[in-house]
């Protein structure tokens, strides 16, 4: 349950085909359960492949994915490192598009988009750093494991956005699940002709990811995160404040996710739907875990998932196939990462 | 809405049946010393494999078992990385809730919102006939008998049978226990199936009697946190548990009444509010447990609960 006590083995480098197993083993495993159903796998990675590879317009979709699930993956990578499972990122995304929204919504008027709007990226960041502070104190505080407490708010983020947009902020006419009216065109940030991605979102994506990474690998604070997740006990003796380090990890995680629920609403959606985070809380969990909980494969691993997620868009449309295959195969890859992982360290 | 009392706990004893089932489930494979995160998306394989097998078939039993069959397949996995192979728990539990809740959209979209069979009530006679409780204890579905029977089944089997003594003794102490000739793994294993399987069959008590039908949504999507957490602040006792599934049972009746008396509040509020009310009212009591004073004397014993000392963690012999 202790989740200090996850094991975290780093690979050597001696280590490194035995990484090839993984994904050997999980294309393996997903082409037998399509063949046993009668599917071509050939047929639909070709599907995939042109769906998010095949154009610049189908690729910049992919990064219009990724941006956002690599925010969310780095804000797991502090949490990771101090030992905790920050499952409730996923309701951090949530109240981050809320914040975004609330600031265009409450100013609009008063101050002239090229400020508002980014007055309104920074607060949805702030709120979903504040969210994350939450699950940070009912943990430190309340003695509420960070898992539970981190899912209650995710319960109750979701409460909170349908309340929005089903009450006060429903559509003009009827409210439905298609969400609010659309933000007006000002607070959209650009995208330009031929693109799907807004360059200022995969700027942002990129930004976090260098700060991400020099903040983990080359300050005090990324080894304070080690220490504390480590062993928490023996950095209290060295002077660290768990609960304190700790805490800041949950606020950095809480605001990148905000962050990524911010470009949600004004470079993705331009408006609050109910699914708004899209679920990408969660398949960073999937990214970072797959990544065994270090940087350096992050981003490309969120790439490939978010082709993933991509290219499985037009599967039901031409090869009548429904687009969760795309959470089946990621699922199977961070499994048999596991199963890998698992039987190398019997060998050992 | 006018609604009488019986046909309240009527409907909060039918309600809670799979919940129960699941949470249940847990506790036993909790008190072995593992954690099963799955749960979600095993409840949601087992309502798929459960409603699909059920409607090829024709036979309700032939469903119900398909879905116990998924929920020990989905707990084999579990055993074989984390147990046996000593991989974190928590992420692959996590791994596996996800990658079950897809595979059940995908195998499971050719079986959608087609029709199929569903388990209707077998009153016991006489006994049905006993007001109020007649009702809601004795005129169900065979399912809500068998959740209500788990409960004292569950208590039984844990405190008051050898089996149940070495089950929690692994739970707390897997050296001791390999000290004194018990295989902790085995037992572990043994525990996490029967748990699993139970997982399953809560799956196919939603898509073939409580919610009867596959769909995406289901309609059972979050079930498995409400049960996780619900093991998890019933301190790992089967009756305290089985009180909270009842709880959460009535709050999903309440919410549908309540709505009547609040007509300004959307409808889809009032369908995700018992998810944030449950945890955050199993959250406050185990907050009471922690503090100290005076006040809370009372709430101490009353939930009295601590984690099996192993729990989460990975046995290894050598």
């Amino acid at each position: 349950m202790n989740p200090s006590s996850r094991e975290n083995d780093l690979p050597s480098r001696a280590a490194w085909p035995w990484l090839l197993f993984i994904p050997a083993l999980a294309t393996g495993l997903v082409c037998l359960l399509l063949l046993a159903l009668g599917m071509s796998p050939l047929a639909i990675g070709r599907a995939l492949g042109s769906g998010s590879l095949g154009s610049w317009l189908k690729f910049s979709h992919v990064l219009s994915v990724w941006s956002p699930l690599l925010l969310c993956s780095c804000g797991l990578l502090f949490t990771f490192r101090a030992g905790l499972w920050n499952i409730g990122i996923e309701g951090q995304v949530i109240v981050g598009a809320i914040g975004c929204t609330a600031m265009l919504r409450l100013w609009d008027g008063l101050l002239p988009p090229s400020v508002l709007l980014p007055l309104a990226l920074a607060a949805g960041g702030l709120a979903g750093g504040l969210w994350g502070i939450l699950a940070g104190e009912l943990r430190n505080r309340g003695g509420v494991n960070e898992i539970f407490g981190g899912l209650g708010l995710n319960f109750v983020a979701q409460g909170l956005i349908i309340w929005l947009i089903f009450g006060p902020w429903k559509r003009a006419g009827i409210a439905s699940m298609s969400g609010t009216d659309l933000l007006s065109p000002r607070f959209w940030l650009t995208t330009p002709p031929g693109w799907r991605v807004a360059p200022v979102a995969l700027a942002v994506a990129v930004l976090a990811l260098a700060v991400t990474i020099l903040l983990l690998d080359r300050t005090r604070f990324g080894l304070h995160l080690r220490a504390v997740g480590a062993n928490p006990g023996a950095a209290r003796l060295f002077g660290i404040r768990p609960d304190r380090v700790s805490m800041r990890a949950m606020l950095l995680a809480g605001m990148l996710a905000g962050l990524a629920g911010s470009l949600q609403v004004t470079a993705v959606y331009h408006r609050l739907i109910p699914a708004i985070s899209s679920g990408y809380g969660y398949l960073g969990l999937l990214v970072v875990m797959l990544a065994n909980y270090r940087s350096p494969a992050v981003p490309l691993i969120a790439l490939f998932f978010a082709c993933l997620v991509t290219g499985s868009i037009q599967l039901p449309i031409t090869l009548q196939i429904d687009s969760s295959l795309a959470g089946v195969i990621q699922g199977a890859f961070v499994l048999s990462a596991l199963l890998v992982h698992g039987l190398r360290r019997g060998k050992d | 809405m006018e609604i009488s009392l019986a046909d309240l706990l009527a409907g909060v004893t039918a309600t809670a049946a799979p919940l129960l089932l699941a949470a249940l489930g847990e506790t036993v494979t909790e008190k072995a010393g593992v954690i099963n995160l799955s749960l979600d998306g095993t409840i949601l394989l087992g309502a798929m494999t459960g409603f699909a097998v059920a409607a090829t078939s024709g036979s309700l039993a032939a469903g119900f078992l398909a879905a116990a069959a998924t929920g020990l397949a989905v707990a084999a996995v579990l055993s074989l990385i984390g147990t046996w192979l000593g991989q974190s728990q928590v992420a692959v539990g996590f791994t596996l809730t996800l990658l079950c809740r897809d595979l059940a959209y995908f195998l499971g979209s050719p079986h959608a919102r087609q029709p199929g069979p569903q388990l209707l009530a077998s009153p016991l006679p006489l006994l049905s006939r006993i007001p109020l409780l007649g009702p809601a204890l004795f005129n169900q579905s065979l399912l809500v008998y068998l959740s209500i029977a788990a409960i004292p089944a569950t208590w039984f089997f844990l405190y008051r049978t050898r089996h149940g003594l070495v089950l929690r003794a692994v739970g707390e102490n897997p050296a001791a226990c390999w000290a004194r000739g018990i295989r902790p793994r085995l037992v572990q294993t043994t525990a996490t199936l029967a748990g699993g399987a139970l997982v399953g069959l809560a799956g196919a008590g939603y898509s073939l009697a409580l919610k009867p039908g596959w769909g995406r949504p289901q309609g059972c999507e979050g079930i498995g946190w409400i049960a996780l957490a619900l093991v998890i602040f019933g301190g790992w006792h089967p009756l305290r548990v089985a009180l909270g599934a009842y709880l959460f049972g009535f709050l999903q009746i309440s919410t549908i009444l309540l709505q009547d008396l609040f007509p300004a509040l959307p409808t889809q509020v009032f369908q995700v509010a018992p998810f944030p009310i449950m945890i955050f009212t199993l959250i406050l009591i185990h907050a009471g447990r922690n503090a100290r004073g005076r006040k809370q004397r009372f709430l101490l014993r009353l939930f009295r609960g601590r984690p099996p000392a192993a729990l989460g963690t990975t046995y290894r012999q050598d």
